[in-house]
């Protein structure tokens, strides 16, 4: 439950990217609140496929770039 | 990350719990008063915890709706993170309910006053709800995969 996830993601600094977005922006364009979309930001919450999507689809870009999950099981 | 920090669900969650355990504090302390000089399975008890018991729902409702108000622009959003939390919080919880009845259940059959049956199964209620509100708060803090 409370093991970090090894997903990472470039949230942060896509929502400055883009007009500096705010996380209250994103949170309404993807219908989650703004505590959802901060505890993504700071790993603590794996969202589902479809917000990934959803997050993916409010920037524009794939979804391999907002988030990423490392190559090799580490111990 | 104060109250500010606080999605409109984990803010119902600190409520729950400070109201379950405010509640049985009370009955607790009520009954202690009144089993002075007298075994406990005499203590009039179904009052109190009846009361109790309806102060906490009413004290929860009241809660809500006071947190609704300062909170107006977030109140009622509920998002899959905070349905995820629930769930996982409700089925730790969900173990005192059982072990609730378990109890309820070897306390008939030893044919123990009702006295403790009832409290048993009150204190396996807030044990309960003080777990599940726990494991919830600590999803919310310290994160939930």
């Amino acid at each position: 439950m409370v093991r970090p996830t090894r997903v990472t993601n470039d949230i942060r600094s896509l929502r400055f990217a883009n007009d500096e977005m705010t996380q209250a922006e994103l949170a309404d364009r993807i219908g989650v609140t703004r505590q959802t979309v901060i505890a993504i930001e700071r790993g603590r919450y794996s969202p589902s496929l479809e917000m990934a999507f959803k997050i993916a689809r409010v920037f524009r870009v794939p979804l391999d770039d907002v988030f990423r999950y490392p190559d090799r099981e580490e111990a | 990350m104060g109250v500010k920090g606080m999605s409109f669900e984990e803010k119902n969650t600190w409520i729950y719990a400070v109201v379950s355990v405010g509640a049985f504090a009370v009955y607790l302390v009520t009954i202690l008063g009144r089993a002075e000089g007298i075994p406990f399975d005499e203590v009039p008890y179904v009052g109190p915890m009846l009361w109790t018991i309806g102060g906490a729902i009413v004290a929860s409702i009241v809660g809500t709706i006071a947190i609704s108000i300062v909170w107006s622009d977030e109140a009622d959003k509920k998002d899959e993170r905070d349905r995820e939390i629930g769930r996982f919080g409700e089925y730790i919880g969900q173990s005192f309910v059982v072990i609730g009845a378990l109890a309820a259940l070897v306390l008939s059959m030893a044919e123990v006053g009702y006295f403790w049956i009832s409290n048993a199964v009150y204190l396996a209620f807030v044990l309960s709800a003080l777990l599940a509100s726990t494991a919830k708060i600590v999803a919310y803090r310290r994160g939930f995969q």
